[in-house]
């Protein structure tokens, strides 16, 4: 338990950093400091300076903002999207069901982030096509899981009840159907958080993502790529923040699973 | 059996059908004129006109459609804009290097995975476990284009073993299908601790050990090899991890495979190759989930039935 808690703690300490981070470190994310560029760790500048003698920790603050981001703004729009389409497929049945079924074997014919970098290549790198993309794909595991969880619970006695006083069929669903299948919703999102992390940092680490001089943690890996002989450090502290921060949030899913859902341990 | 594949088969079309037409979409998402997007702002409006009857943007959407899927049923997906050559034999010409770097990494996972998730199971809650799950649990945190990188640093640059990119030498694989393997030997490693330890709970195992089998043997003999079946599953589960994994593990490595081809045709705005390479990947995953699902069917008998 005590590795589930050290999850939290990171997930917190990380959001604190990028909350308040960029506001106490000297140097702005943007700040050149060209004679010093590819300087490493010093008391001066902590993580280092990057090709432009840039401050490595500002530009690793300021990009936690934006790994944050997307995290949030895919995993709520997916789940929002999500938790609608499969909630009303799994209770209406029938043809809606059978079409939302279909377009999800589609989409999840493809691999994952393939179709993320399809679309991102076509509709032109930036962060907005990166939500969009991942959202494209993410959406298609919480209908599924809703989907699944609805089917079971619309079967169940007190919402036969509900069904039998006349309650119309979306006030069964909003009041419920869908708030028993939320833990389970919680759980996915948490884990699907460090998923949209580190599709975010690969399309960024691909060039598709965050284009500079925007800091993110993937387009700083990328950038280091070319300074693996004279400046390793590019490389090793943005990997190293990305590894932790989607440690945590694996850890902090795993936790919740076992607190939510009793079944699976 | 037979019945089970020939139904397995004929649910894959429709699938196949609608990943054709969302990759055949997918150019049209372009924003603005695709001739455009590809030539530049700058280009004649004669180059512009001809890019687009070569692509066929001209025609209305269902005329080009039938286009597409007639070219797909012939093996064509046409032509490549930056090398001037069909898409299908740029995409044939790198399959070998990346099935090889797959097979390789996946070698690299068993071979990682077997002893880890064993020496779990075995010492249980013990310290070997412990180090042996934080190991896993590392593996599936470090995203392959910072464990890449990192692996060039200390055994390429640091300690000069191996080469940085490349190809030619099985030198040259190392790195590349350490990364890429990574990720799917932790997976693998914590499925077989979970089998395994279930398997050593069996009453089979008391009675080998009764018997005198040494631990070793019983373990290797009998509980792993009754932990096969998920084991392979996970492993089937994963191809499409290491499918998309190697288009970041070739970019790295320089590795001249198809995912590297989709990121250059990507910077090159090379549509057409893009399509390609997007539809080559998509399809051999629902191929390799296919097979997944035969060999298991066949594996367990239990799965045909339901």
């Amino acid at each position: 338990m005590i590795i589930r808690r050290i999850g939290l703690v990171i997930v917190l300490v990380t959001m604190a950093a990028a909350i308040v981070g960029p506001a106490l470190v000297p140097y702005g994310p943007a700040a050149l400091d060209l004679p010093q560029r590819l300087a490493g760790p010093s008391g001066t500048h902590l993580l280092g300076l990057d090709e432009l003698g840039r401050d490595v920790l500002a530009r690793l603050l300021t990009g936690a903002r934006v790994s944050l981001f997307v995290g949030l703004a895919v995993v709520s729009l997916s789940v929002a999207i999500g938790v609608t389409i499969g909630s009303i497929a799994g209770y209406a049945g029938g043809w809606l069901d059978e079409a939302v079924g279909r377009a999800m074997d589609i989409l999840l014919a493809f691999p994952g982030i393939l179709l993320a970098i399809a679309l991102v290549a076509m509709l032109g790198p930036s962060l907005q096509n990166v939500v969009l993309a991942l959202v494209t794909i993410g959406w298609v595991s919480y209908a599924r899981l809703v989907r699944g969880q609805v089917l079971k619970v619309r079967e169940l006695e007190y919402v036969q009840a509900a069904r039998a006083l006349g309650a119309p069929a979306w006030r069964i669903l909003v009041r419920h159907v869908v708030p028993a299948t939320l833990s389970a919703v919680i759980v996915q999102a948490t884990l699907g958080m460090a998923g949209a992390i580190i599709a975010e940092a690969s399309l960024s680490f691909l060039g598709l993502g965050v284009q500079p001089p925007t800091p993110s943690w993937g387009t700083m890996l990328d950038a280091g790529r070319s300074h693996l002989f004279d400046a390793p450090h590019l490389t090793v502290f943005p990997g190293l923040a990305i590894a932790m921060l989607v440690l945590g949030f694996n850890l902090v899913g795993d936790g919740l699973r076992d607190r939510l859902d009793p079944r699976g341990n | 059996m037979l019945a089970y594949v020939v139904r397995r088969c004929l649910l894959t079309v429709p699938v196949l059908v609608g990943v054709a037409t969302l990759v055949f979409l997918l150019i049209h998402l372009v924003p603005g004129d695709p001739a455009e997007a590809m030539l530049g702002e700058s280009a004649a409006p004669t180059d512009l006109a001809a890019l687009r009857t070569r692509l066929g943007l001209d025609q209305p959407l269902a005329v080009q459609y039938k286009r597409f899927a007639t070219g797909l049923l012939h093996g064509q997906m046409g032509t490549s804009f930056r090398y001037n050559t069909p898409v299908t034999s740029e995409i044939l010409s790198r399959l070998g290097r990346t099935t090889e770097l797959a097979l390789t990494a996946m070698a690299v996972a068993i071979l990682i995975a077997l002893p880890l998730g064993v020496l779990g199971a075995v010492y249980r809650g013990r310290a070997p476990d412990q180090i042996a799950m934080l190991v896993s649990l590392a593996g599936v945190a470090m995203p392959n284009f910072w464990l890449g990188p990192v692996l060039a640093i200390v055994f390429a640059i640091q300690l000069a073993w191996l080469p940085v990119s490349g190809t030619g030498t099985w030198q040259h694989l190392v790195l590349p299908s350490v990364t890429l393997g990574a990720a799917l030997a932790a997976v693998t490693a914590r499925m077989t601790r979970t089998t395994v330890s279930d398997e050593l709970r069996e009453l089979y195992v008391l009675a080998a050990r009764a018997r005198g089998l040494s631990r070793l043997r019983t373990v290797v003999r009998h509980a792993l090899r009754n932990s096969l079946i998920p084991i392979v599953t996970i492993l089937g589960l994963q191809l499409g991890t290491v499918l998309t994994g190697t288009i970041v593990t070739e970019t790295i490595f320089a590795w001249p495979g198809v995912g590297r081809l989709l990121i250059q045709a990507i910077s090159f705005r090379d549509y057409p190759l893009v399509q390609g390479c997007i539809l080559f990947i998509a399809v051999t995953y629902v191929a390799m989930n296919l097979v997944v699902d035969v060999l298991y069917a066949w594996l367990d008998p239990r799965i045909r039935y339901r």
